[in-house]
């Protein structure tokens, strides 16, 4: 087990590395120069020269193989992830400020995509083909279908139509004040949640119908339990194991979604921070940015393969 | 004779299927005695597994439903009891034991957890006391180092092993009735006879009835007091095994023994298959569903269904025809 986890956080090595080198070579493919974007902003005459010293003062007239390694080496040696080109704060803070932010809107989204698609899951396979199995599913498939930023936009403008309300705009950090900020999460998260909950609701209800088929659950029919007993500790464990594994195959669009969410509900988290810093350019935050999130992904499917030990007696870690 | 423990009446278990409803079962009706072994058998398709699975109710629900007759299992009508009613029998009072032991254990959880269950379940007993029992039975079953046994997962097991603990789960709440589902179909032929002595054993021990489905006519010679031919869905022939081996009533039941060399010898031969198809459930002959394959067919077969009756001290056939 010790060994297996160490091969495994060996191997993000590599991985983390081909990352940082394609966002690091990408961002500087966008269209669009930040020395063009800064120099409109201030209005100044786009001579040669203060262009130049602009290009030189921020250490972009150097060879694009120097930026990347002057930049993975603050990286590895002093975790140093680069300043911001417009506001000069070093990226390592921002991170450090929005990361919780995006951890906790994430980490709440999934906990209620659970809370609804395990249940829900469960009971529309348990009743199949039931008028409830039918609602369930629609209501699935209209998840699927409706993006979460329109869902988010109409959870924003309808509230403020009908009773003029209006979201905070002041974001409370969770440590100010627990109860404030969840007061404004939990509406993000839901919107979140309930659009990741759509794929982990299906699946649970097909991988509960196969199990429900196998033999071992005709044997706990003939011990003589309750529906309860049969579904919950016969089916559950054994449908979960899939189910598991696509919680992790979706850490990326939970992210994506969270990036969008957090622009719609102006929340001061990474998704705010990249979208910003992409818009004006910012390439030491968009790497940063990005390259953290890969790691949080690699993270998380690593997290994945390690439950499936707790729910499947035949895995063994080599 | 004494009261049965189970009385079958006219029992008809029927299927939705695309090509319209069968009849897995079609009027069948058996007792087994207190202690006795009665074993069913009859070629792949006539009903056996439905109608034990009838008797606990396990038939599932849709495709399939017991349309008619009754169940009675001391004294008590299981066709009518409720949900819980019906709980309260399965695995407590009627263990079952299927064919297929390397999928019939539940892979993510302990065989202790799984043999100690019913007793928690029917008993309310507390883990901790079930477990011992569960220890217990597991070594009854001989499995070795049973208390060593009780963490360890299906999977660690041979399929032999695997039955040894189906048997012990089934012993777990003392049942008066175990039905087992050809349970050794799916073993190698050594292991086949160990199973089958140690499902005897156990039985006799606690005076318990026994249900032995079969393909093999070697298993019946050899285990059962009565034997039930099925064909098509219904019992076309029953009689205590002694008196089927020396004097087949039913021309089918002579087709049987017909293909297996005589009894005596141990397990392991299978019916071989007779002339011809078995029969569609979908489209069944008006009158002898045998018919078709039947070498002493006579003109009312083709018109007359044959009941079940009494052709001597306690041997029964469902035949027009004197063989
Ligand atoms: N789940 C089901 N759905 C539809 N039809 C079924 C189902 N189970 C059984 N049947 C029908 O019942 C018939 C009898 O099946 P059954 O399993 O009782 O046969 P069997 O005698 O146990 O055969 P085998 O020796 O192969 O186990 C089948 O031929 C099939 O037509
Ligand atoms: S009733 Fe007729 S067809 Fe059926 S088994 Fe007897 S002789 Fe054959
Ligand atoms: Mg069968």
């Amino acid at each position: 087990m010790q060994a297996y986890l160490a091969r495994r956080l060996l191997a993000l090595i590599p991985a983390l590395f081909f990352a940082s080198l394609i966002v690091f070579v990408i961002v500087r493919l966008v269209p669009g120069n930040i020395i063009d974007m800064m120099l409109a902003q201030n209005d100044v005459g786009a001579d040669k020269l203060s262009r130049d010293q602009l290009v030189g003062a921020l250490g972009l007239d150097r060879p694009m193989w120097q930026q990347y390694f002057h930049w993975i080496g603050g990286i590895l040696l002093h975790g140093d992830f680069g300043r911001s080109l417009w506001q000069n704060t070093p990226v390592r803070e921002l991170l450090g400020a929005r990361l919780p932010v995006t951890f906790q809107l994430g980490f709440m989204a999934l906990i209620v995509a659970l809370i609804i698609a395990i249940p829900i899951g469960i009971y529309s396979a348990i009743r199949q083909d039931t008028a409830g199995d039918y609602l369930t599913r629609s209501f699935s498939i209209l998840m699927l279908a409706v993006p979460s930023f329109w869902m988010g936009t109409m959870v924003m403008v309808f509230p403020s139509i009908w009773w003029g309300w209006s979201p905070q705009v002041k974001f409370v950090a969770f440590t100010e004040d627990p109860l404030q900020n969840l007061k404004q999460m939990i509406l993000p998260a839901v919107i979140l949640g309930t659009a990741l909950s759509a794929i982990t609701m299906r699946l649970t209800r097909t991988m509960m119908l196969e199990v429900l088929r196998q033999d071992y659950i005709r044997t706990a029919w003939a011990k003589g339990l309750s529906e309860n007993l049969v579904v919950v500790r016969h089916a559950l464990r054994n449908a979960l194991i899939p189910v598991v594994t696509l919680i992790g195959l979706q850490a990326p669009i939970l992210i994506g979604g969270a990036v969008i969410v957090e622009q719609i509900f102006v929340i001061p988290g990474m998704g705010l921070l990249l979208l910003d810093a992409i818009s004006q350019r910012d390439y030491p935050i968009i790497t940063g940015v990005s390259l953290v999130i890969g790691f949080c992904v690699m993270l998380i499917n690593l997290a994945v393969d390690l439950s499936y030990g707790l729910l499947d007696p035949k895995v063994r870690y080599r | 004779m004494t009261r049965p423990l189970l009385e079958v009446n006219n029992l008809t278990t029927r299927f939705r299927t695309e090509r319209g409803t069968v009849a897995a079962v079609d009027g069948v009706s058996f007792q087994v005695a207190p202690g006795e072994t009665l074993a069913i058998v009859g070629e792949s398709g006539s009903g056996k597994s439905v109608t034990a699975l009838s008797v606990l109710r396990l038939i599932p629900n849709p495709p399939g439903r017991i349309e008619s007759g009754e169940i009675l299992f001391d004294g008590v009508n299981l066709v009518k009891l409720d949900d819980p009613g019906i709980r309260a029998v399965r695995g407590n009072k009627i263990a079952m034991i299927f064919q297929e032991p390397m999928s019939s254990l539940n892979p993510a959880l302990t065989v202790g957890l799984q043999v100690a269950e019913p007793i928690n379940v029917h008993r309310g007993t507390p883990w901790a006391k079930a477990y011992e029992a569960a220890t217990e039975l597991i070594g009854r079953v001989r499995i070795a180092d049973a208390a060593s046994r009780l963490n360890s997962y299906p999977h660690q097991y041979s399929g032999g092993m695997r039955q040894r603990v189906m048997i012990a789960m089934a012993l777990a709440c003392a049942p008066r009735l175990i039905i087992a589902d050809e349970p050794t179909t799916a073993l190698d032929v050594t292991v086949q006879a160990q199973i089958l002595d140690l499902l005897k054993e156990v039985t006799r021990e606690t005076g318990s009835s026994l249900i032995l489905i079969t393909h093999d006519l070697g298993v019946v010679a050899r285990y059962a007091d009565r034997v039930a031919v099925m064909y098509g869905g219904r019992i076309v022939e029953v009689a205590p095994a002694r008196d089927l081996y020396a004097r087949p009533q039913h021309p089918y039941t002579l087709g049987l023994m017909a293909s297996v060399p005589r009894l005596d010898g141990g397990g392991g031969r299978r019916l071989m298959p007779i002339e011809g198809q078995p029969p569609d459930l979908a489209s069944l002959p008006p009158g002898c569903s045998f018919g078709p394959r039947c070498r002493s067919i006579i003109p009312q077969c083709r018109t007359e269904r044959p009941e079940l009756i009494q052709v001597a001290d306690r041997h029964a056939k469902a035949c027009f025809a004197n063989v």
